[in-house]
């Protein structure tokens, strides 16, 4: 038996969306070095649809894996609806995590309400 | 494949397998028995007690066969710690770098009310054989120290600690599983009264191991029952893999000069490779460590992915990392040596067998350097630490 499912190998191997947007609407970072974990999610957002994204991630496999399955998940959508976006989301779409691994998918989560957070402070205030 | 996770398991040897076939299927009687056929298993049980003595300069009456590593180690802290109780001796000393199955033994002896105190193994990852003699009291029943390290491969002085026990009168063991078939290892030399030892770190087959006991000290049986083993420990003995072990173990001896000479070669091509890679560091001392053994951690990276993308290029090695463990936390061997959380995460320990080649070695060390890189690509520490906004560690 695997450690991963083939769709979490895949997301790993070949993640979708990595880098920085350099004049990013949003930018959350979540976790840090003591657990293992990093992610760090950019957002560029138009009309309130979110148009791109990006993200870097220090990590374990499902880790990069949970950060490129999240950044599928919302791209193209509402800002209102990625704030929906939840955990169990990411792992059901990366056909399940192993329990151990959970965080690593919660982290995503953060790591995306993080940055539509940022978005919202900066567009409040402009 | 390149194997390169021998600390994890090794392969066993094709005499092993051989050993272990031909007596499964031609001698499988209970060595109790009085009967031939039961006289002819215990006549193998006891040529593997001779061979396995010899292999460590020890007596045949002064080895206990077990299931392995874990047992001997929790067999002989748990006699030391009765033997301590029965003369009010309450206090252990180890290190903080031992494996489990000897920390968390302590640990429960410490819930039972005895004292533990774990020594420190520095930068390095060796003991200071002065430390051990400060640590000693007048109520010490034990001292514990591996004899190498499964992480770091770092080599204690063994010799001079057990010395310093001998000349205390206070018992000493040395879990030295890692040990046992990759450097030379004399009860007698190293003033040894208690040492555990695995077949399958070895060339030998998993779930069988040994205890030695220095004749003369009484052991706590963990297995209660029959009167098998000296009647310390009970069950029906596991012949073919006892004799499998000790075919496994006199080969390995055998062998040993010249294997070890060969690995030691490779092993320091490997660290001075993968120096190259920047912002890298060996764990633990250069020189004073197995031949097998190489343990660096990259800054900047996770160890669980850059072992997936290594397994995808046929590399098969472990990591210290959190999630590789399970647990929140990096190895405790790495935090014992003073590497913090952030670094600790990125280590890679390859653990070289026999069958390495040179271009094996070639292959691990650009491999390596190409997936450090590609982690580093699109890791945020990374990218923080090159625009100066952290400091670098390594
Ligand atoms: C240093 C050390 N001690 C003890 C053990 C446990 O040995 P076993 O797996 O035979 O129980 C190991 C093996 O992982 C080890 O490396
Ligand atoms: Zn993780």
């Amino acid at each position: 038996m695997a450690l991963y499912s083939e769709k979490v190998m895949d997301h790993f191997r070949n993640p979708r969306n990595v880098g920085v947007i350099e004049d990013a609407d949003g930018v959350g970072e979540v976790g840090n070095a003591k657990c293992g974990d990093i992610m760090k999610m950019y957002l560029k957002i138009d009309n309130d649809i979110i148009t791109d994204v990006k993200f870097e991630t220090f990590g374990c496999g499902s880790a990069i894996a949970s950060s490129s399955m999240a950044t599928e998940l919302i791209k193209g959508k509402p800002v209102a609806e990625a704030m929906k976006l939840t955990n169990k989301a990411v792992a059901e779409a990366l056909d399940g995590l192993p329990d151990y691994k959970m965080h690593c998918s919660v982290l995503a989560e953060e790591a995306i309400r993080s940055a539509l957070e940022d978005y919202e402070k900066k567009h409040a205030n402009g | 494949m390149i194997y390169a996770d021998n600390a994890a398991t090794t392969k066993m040897s094709e005499a092993a397998v051989h050993t272990m076939s031909a007596l499964l299927a031609d001698t499988w009687g209970n060595p109790s028995s009085l009967y031939t056929a039961g006289q002819k298993a215990k006549e193998a049980l006891e040529k593997a007690r001779a061979e396995v003595a010899a292999a460590i300069g020890a007596e045949p009456r002064e080895i206990l066969f077990t299931s392995g590593g874990s047992e001997a180690d929790n067999q002989a802290i748990r006699s030391a710690a009765e033997l301590g109780k029965k003369a009010g001796k309450l206090h252990l000393i180890s290190t903080a770098f031992e494996h489990h199955a000897v920390l968390h033994t302590l640990a429960k002896l410490e819930k039972e009310g005895f004292e533990v105190t774990l020594l420190p193994v520095h930068e390095d990852g060796l003991v200071r054989p002065q430390e051990v003699a400060d640590a000693i009291r007048e109520d010490t029943c034990l001292v514990s120290v591996m004899y190498a390290n499964n992480e770091i491969g770092t080599i204690q002085p063994i010799r001079e600690i057990g010395a310093i026990c001998r000349a205390r009168g206070v018992l000493f063991h040395t879990d030295a599983v890692q040990a046992v078939g990759h450097i030379p290892v004399d009860v007698l030399l190293d003033n040894i009264d208690l040492l555990s030892a695995s077949a399958h770190k070895f060339h030998g087959p998993k779930g069988v191991g040994f205890l030695y006991a220095k004749k003369g000290i009484r052991l706590t049986n963990l297995i209660e029952g029959g009167a098998q083993e000296r009647g310390r420990r009970a069950g029906t003995e596991n012949v073919p893999g006892i004799a499998a072990m000790a075919a496994a173990l006199t080969e390995t001896i055998a062998a040993m000069p010249e294997v070890s000479a060969r690995l030691a070669m490779l092993r320091d091509r490997l660290i001075a490779g993968l120096s190259k890679i920047p912002h890298a560091a060996l764990n633990g001392d250069a020189s004073k460590r197995l031949p097998s053994n190489v343990n660096f951690c990259f800054e900047g990276i996770e160890g669980e992915s850059l072992l997936l993308l290594l397994d995808d290029r046929g590399i098969a090695a472990s990591s210290g990392s959190a999630c590789t463990s399970g647990s929140l936390d990096p190895s405790h061997v790495l935090l014992a040596i003073g590497r913090v959380h952030d670094v600790a995460h990125g280590s890679l320990r390859l653990s070289i067998g026999e069958d390495i080649t040179e271009a094996d070695v070639e292959y691990i060390i650009r491999n390596v350097a190409e997936v450090v890189d590609y982690l580093r690509g699109f890791s945020p520490i990374w990218r923080d630490l090159v625009a100066g906004k952290k400091e670098f560690i390594l």
